[in-house]
């Protein structure tokens, strides 16, 4: 298959009519996609629906990639732009720092239960878990510059906004994520010590 | 400026390689010396561990398959660049710089150069009497009539590409 080929060249494949490569594109980022998309979902349903709309658009827009900025780039304004449009058909709101409390509230009801599983969970786990606590911008931001292996320029340039907000942003979320993992994984971070 | 800055923001922008030389200098130092910073910079590297090591989710495994089946029944759009010919964009600058070369030289083509008087100027604006002026007479020009008549067929063309692409960009978003 496609597999070994980099991302510039299973483009110019697609582009000269071979649109199977198309599928070492998606196999490539869709785990990538769908775990931005869940941060901006909250479920896996959503997320997966999501996620093939995005890849279907990418395949669209494929001819108007220049190649100016990664095609992981690229593809994560795609990701932005249709998680934000499908959080406003659903009238969800994306979750900002005023209605986090929202999760705490929640949080804080099955915390009974969070206390037996907690032991059980992988420190990946309680990191996943931990993300999934915090705002949608926090979380996409962290999964972006972690996870998507792009720059504070990168990321400025997917959600439109300037580096040093970017920076500001990231700053403030791993400080809530730190904060989110010792108020509800306490003994998994003891233990990690 | 940086010694204002959070000692935490401090640290993530030293363990991001986001410092300058000087300021990496600054924090190594402050790290080896200093047992709280030293505390925090350990607790800092253990969350940025903690985040490189968090796993990414998976979708189910039929994922790619499904895409490639709604793929299939597309045909990918031409690149913008292939349908815009850069003739037409040259021709249509041809057309408005002849227009407006035309304009002019018609223009000083009115202007009687041989008028003589006081005014140093080659037209005496003194003696223009714009209650006079017909107007009439250039818009009943066969010619000026032509020119505006494609004006305002481009302009419909114009807008009518414009409504089309908001159009396209509403039904893509939908």
């Amino acid at each position: 298959m496609s597999t070994g080929l980099n991302d510039n060249e299973l483009i110019s494949k697609v582009l000269s009519g071979d649109q199977q490569a198309y599928a070492g594109l998606v196999n490539r980022y869709q785990n990538y996609v769908f775990t931005l998309a869940l941060r901006f979902t909250k479920n896996r349903e959503d997320a997966e629906e999501v996620s093939q709309d995005i890849f279907i658009k990418a395949y669209r827009a494929l001819p108007d990639f220049r190649g100016a900025s990664k095609f992981s780039t690229w593809l994560y304004t795609i990701v932005n732009t249709t998680c934000i449009t499908f959080l406003r058909k659903k009238r969800l709101e994306v979750h900002s720092l005023d209605n986090e409390k929202v999760f705490e509230v929640a949080d804080s009801q099955d915390s009974g239960m969070k206390a037996n599983l907690v032991e059980q969970k992988s420190r990946m786990a309680m990191v996943n878990d931990a993300i999934k606590m915090l705002s949608t911008d926090d979380a996409e931001v962290i999964t972006l510059f972690y996870k998507g292996e792009q720059t504070l320029e990168e990321i400025a340039r997917i959600l439109g906004i300037e580096a040093n907000t970017v920076k500001v942003r990231l700053h403030r979320a791993r400080a809530r994520l730190k904060e989110k993992m010792e108020t509800h994984f306490a003994h998994e971070v003891k233990d990690l010590n | 400026m940086n010694m204002k800055q959070n000692p935490e923001e401090r640290l993530w922008d030293y363990i991001d390689g986001l410092s300058s030389p000087q300021e990496k200098t600054t924090i190594e130092q402050l790290v080896q010396s200093d047992a709280e910073w030293k505390a925090k910079y350990q607790e800092l590297i253990e969350v940025q561990q903690l985040l490189q090591s968090s796993e990414l989710e998976a979708p189910s495994m039929r994922f790619t398959k499904n895409v490639m089946e709604e793929i299939a029944k597309l045909h990918i759009a031409p690149a913008t660049k292939s349908y815009i010919n850069k003739r037409i964009i040259w021709g249509i600058g041809a057309f408005f710089i002849t227009l407006i070369v035309g304009f002019l030289v018609y223009g000083f083509a009115q202007v009687d150069w041989t008028v003589q008087g006081d005014s140093k100027l080659p037209v005496d604006f003194s003696k223009v009497d714009l209650a006079k002026v017909d107007l009439s007479k250039m818009f009943n020009n066969d010619w000026v009539n032509a020119f505006m008549m494609i004006n305002v067929i481009l302009g419909l063309f114009l807008l009518d590409r414009f409504f089309a692409n908001k159009r396209k960009k509403f039904t893509e978003e939908s």
